[in-house]
C-alpha cells in the first residue's frame, strides 16, 4: 500500500533538524555523566575534596570489583533481589486482586474507603517495628515491608483504572444482556492494562523501597545492609559502591516492565 | 402489518435524596415491524431513557411495554443498541468487535461468525476485519458499530444520536449508509434525535415529545419522495414538515 514518494529539500532540512537535536541531546547527557565523573575523580585527586568522605570513581569501581572478587557482591545482589522482585510480584498480585474486589461490590467499597485513605496516609515504615516483633528480623520482615509499601498504592490506582472504563461502553454491553462478570472479563480488565503497566512501573519503586527500608531496619545481608553497614563503619567506598549498583538493578528492573509494556500494548500503534 | 413494539401508558418516576421525578408520564405509541420510527423532543426530556426502558435497562413504574407482543426480557432481548459514539473496543479487530454481542450472548458459533464477516464483507469493510479500530475513519468505525449491532440478528434497533458525534459532512454520507444498511437488512428502528431534519430525511414516523415529564405531543408520517435520506432532503415538501415540527417543538 506504501506510495514512494519525493520530498522537496525542505523535507530533507527537517530531518536533519531533528537528528540533530537528537544527537546534541544525547551528547549533552554523556557530557553531564562524563564531567560530573572527571571533576569528582579530579577534585579527589588533587585533595580538593576528601576521598574519605565523598569516595572517588575510581575508589568506587575498586570496591565493586573487589567485593564482586569475594564473591560477597552477589550474595547481597541476590537477597536483596529477591526481596524485592517477591515483594513487587506479591504486592503487585494481591493489589490487583483486592482492587477487582472493590470494583465488584460499591458498598465494599464505600465501607474500606477510610481504611485505605488512613493505610495510604500512614508512612508504612513505623511499622517497623511491630513488624520486625512479628516476622522475626531476616527476608520474610523485609519481604513483608516491600509488600505493605506497594500494596496500597498498588489497589488505589488499580481501582481508579476499574472504574474509568467508559459508562457507554458498560451501557452498550448491559444492552446484549451482558451480566456483571461478563463486563468484568470483555471491558474492565482488557481496558485497564495501561493503568496496570503503570501500577507496575511505580509498585518497581515501591519494591525497592520497601526492600532498601526494610534492609536498614533489620537485615544482616543485602545492598541496604551493606549501605547501613558501611555508613556505620564510616566506609564510605562501601556505601558509594552499593548505591551504584542499587542504581543499576532499578533501573534495569524498572526496563524490563517497560519492555513489558511495548509486548502487551500492540493495539495502539 | 405486524405491531413489533408497543408502547401503553407507560410512566416513569425515579427518586432523589430530595425529590422524586416524574420523568415520563403516560407515554403511548407504536411501531410496525420494518418502520423507521423518530422521537425527537427539547433536550433533557427523557429521549434516551425511553431507549433505555424499551432496551429493557431500566424498569418503567407503570404502564406497558411489548416488543413482538410479549413484554421485554434483558436477558434474552433482542435488541441492538448504537450509541452516540461508536463504543468499538480499541484492543479488538474490526472483527472481534462484531463478534462482542454473540461472545455475549454465547452465540459464537461458526455459523454466527461467517454471518458477521458476511454483512462486514457486504458493507466494504472486508480489507478491514484485522485492523483496529483506531485505523478506520469516524464514519466506518460507526459502520462497524451498526453491523454489531446487527450480527444477533435483532428484531429492533434502537439509535441514540448516532450521528452527533460526527462533523456535518461525515454527518450526512454516514446518515445515509446507516439508513440504506438499515433498509437492506429490513430492521425496525427507533431513532433518537434533536436534530429536526436527521428525523426527516430517515423517518416513517415521527414521535414528538413534549418537555418533561415526557408525553406524546404528536405523530407525523411526513412520507417524503426520495428513497434516501439525502433524496428526502432535496424533496419539495421537506421544508414544510421542518416547519410544522420545528414550530411544535417551541
Amino acid at each position: 500500500m506504501k506510495k514512494q514518494k519525493t520530498f522537496s529539500t525542505h523535507h530533507a532540512l527537517f530531518v536533519k533538524k531533528v537528528r540533530n537535536e537528537n544527537i546534541l541531546v544525547w551528547f549533552l547527557r554523556f557530557f553531564i555523566l562524563i564531567a560530573l565523573l572527571g571533576f569528582w575523580e579530579l577534585f579527589a585527586y588533587v585533595g580538593l575534596i576528601d576521598s574519605f568522605i565523598t569516595s572517588s570513581p575510581s575508589i568506587i569501581v575498586k570496591t565493586i570489583i573487589n567485593l564482586f572478587a569475594n564473591d560477597n557482591l552477589l550474595y547481597h545482589v541476590g537477597i536483596t533481589l529477591y526481596e524485592t522482585i517477591l515483594g513487587f510480584l506479591i504486592a503487585s498480585a494481591l493489589g490487583y486482586i483486592i482492587a477487582l474486589i472493590l470494583w465488584w461490590s460499591e458498598r465494599l467499597r464505600r465501607i474500606l474507603e477510610p481504611y485505605i485513605v488512613v493505610l495510604n496516609s500512614l508512612p508504612k515504615i513505623a511499622l517497623g517495628p511491630l513488624i520486625i516483633i512479628w516476622f522475626g528480623s531476616g527476608s520474610k520482615a523485609i519481604i513483608f515491608m516491600a509488600i505493605l509499601i506497594g500494596i496500597i498504592v498498588a489497589i488505589i490506582t488499580m481501582l481508579n483504572g476499574f472504574l474509568e472504563a467508559d459508562d457507554g461502553k458498560i451501557l452498550l454491553l448491559k444492552s446484549m444482556g451482558a451480566n456483571k462478570f461478563q463486563i468484568l472479563i470483555k471491558l474492565i480488565i482488557p481496558g485497564s492494562t495501561a493503568t496496570l503497566i503503570s501500577m507496575l512501573k511505580i509498585n518497581v519503586g515501591m519494591a525497592w523501597i520497601g526492600s532498601i527500608m526494610g534492609e536498614y531496619l533489620v537485615s544482616r545481608a543485602g545492598l541496604g545492609y551493606l549501605i547501613v553497614y558501611g555508613g556505620q563503619v564510616f566506609k564510605l567506598d562501601l556505601v558509594m559502591a552499593s548505591t551504584v549498583v542499587l542504581c543499576i538493578l532499578a533501573t534495569l528492573m524498572y526496563a524490563v516492565v517497560a519492555m513489558l509494556e511495548k509486548t502487551i500494548i500492540k493495539y495502539k500503534n | 402489518m405486524k405491531k413489533i413494539l408497543q408502547i401503553e401508558n407507560v410512566a416513569l418516576t425515579y427518586q432523589t435524596l430530595t425529590d422524586e421525578i416524574t420523568a415520563i408520564n403516560d407515554l403511548s405509541f407504536d411501531c410496525n415491524d420494518g418502520e423507521f420510527l423518530s422521537i425527537i423532543g427539547p433536550s433533557g426530556c427523557g429521549k434516551t431513557t425511553i431507549l433505555s426502558l424499551i432496551a429493557g435497562l431500566i424498569k418503567h413504574t407503570s404502564g406497558k411495554i411489548l416488543i413482538d407482543e410479549k413484554p421485554i426480557n434483558i436477558k434474552n432481548n433482542d435488541m441492538g443498541y448504537m450509541l452516540q459514539k461508536d463504543q468499538l473496543f480499541p484492543w479488538r479487530t474490526i472483527e472481534k468487535n462484531v463478534y462482542l454481542p454473540l461472545e455475549i450472548k454465547r452465540k459464537l458459533s461458526d455459523e454466527n461468525k461467517n454471518y458477521a464477516l458476511s454483512l462486514l464483507e457486504k458493507y466494504g469493510l472486508k480489507d478491514f476485519v484485522k485492523k483496529y479500530p483506531s485505523q478506520l475513519s469516524g464514519g466506518m468505525r460507526q459502520r462497524v458499530a451498526l453491523i454489531r449491532t446487527l450480527v444477533s440478528n435483532p428484531k429492533i434497533l434502537l439509535l441514540d444520536e448516532p450521528f452527533s458525534a460526527l462533523d456535518y459532512q461525515t454527518r450526512l454520507a454516514v446518515c445515509d449508509d446507516v439508513y440504506k444498511i438499515i433498509k437492506a437488512e429490513r430492521k425496525t428502528a427507533v431513532l433518537v434525535t434533536h436534530d429536526i431534519s436527521e428525523a426527516l430525511s430517515m423517518s416513517d414516523i415521527i414521535i414528538v415529545l413534549s418537555d418533561r415529564p415526557a408525553k406524546v405531543k404528536s405523530i407525523h408520517h411526513p412520507n417524503l419522495n426520495g428513497d434516501t435520506p439525502l433524496r428526502k432532503r432535496e424533496s419539495e415538501n421537506f421544508g414544510f414538515w421542518f416547519e410544522k415540527i420545528w414550530k411544535e417543538l417551541n
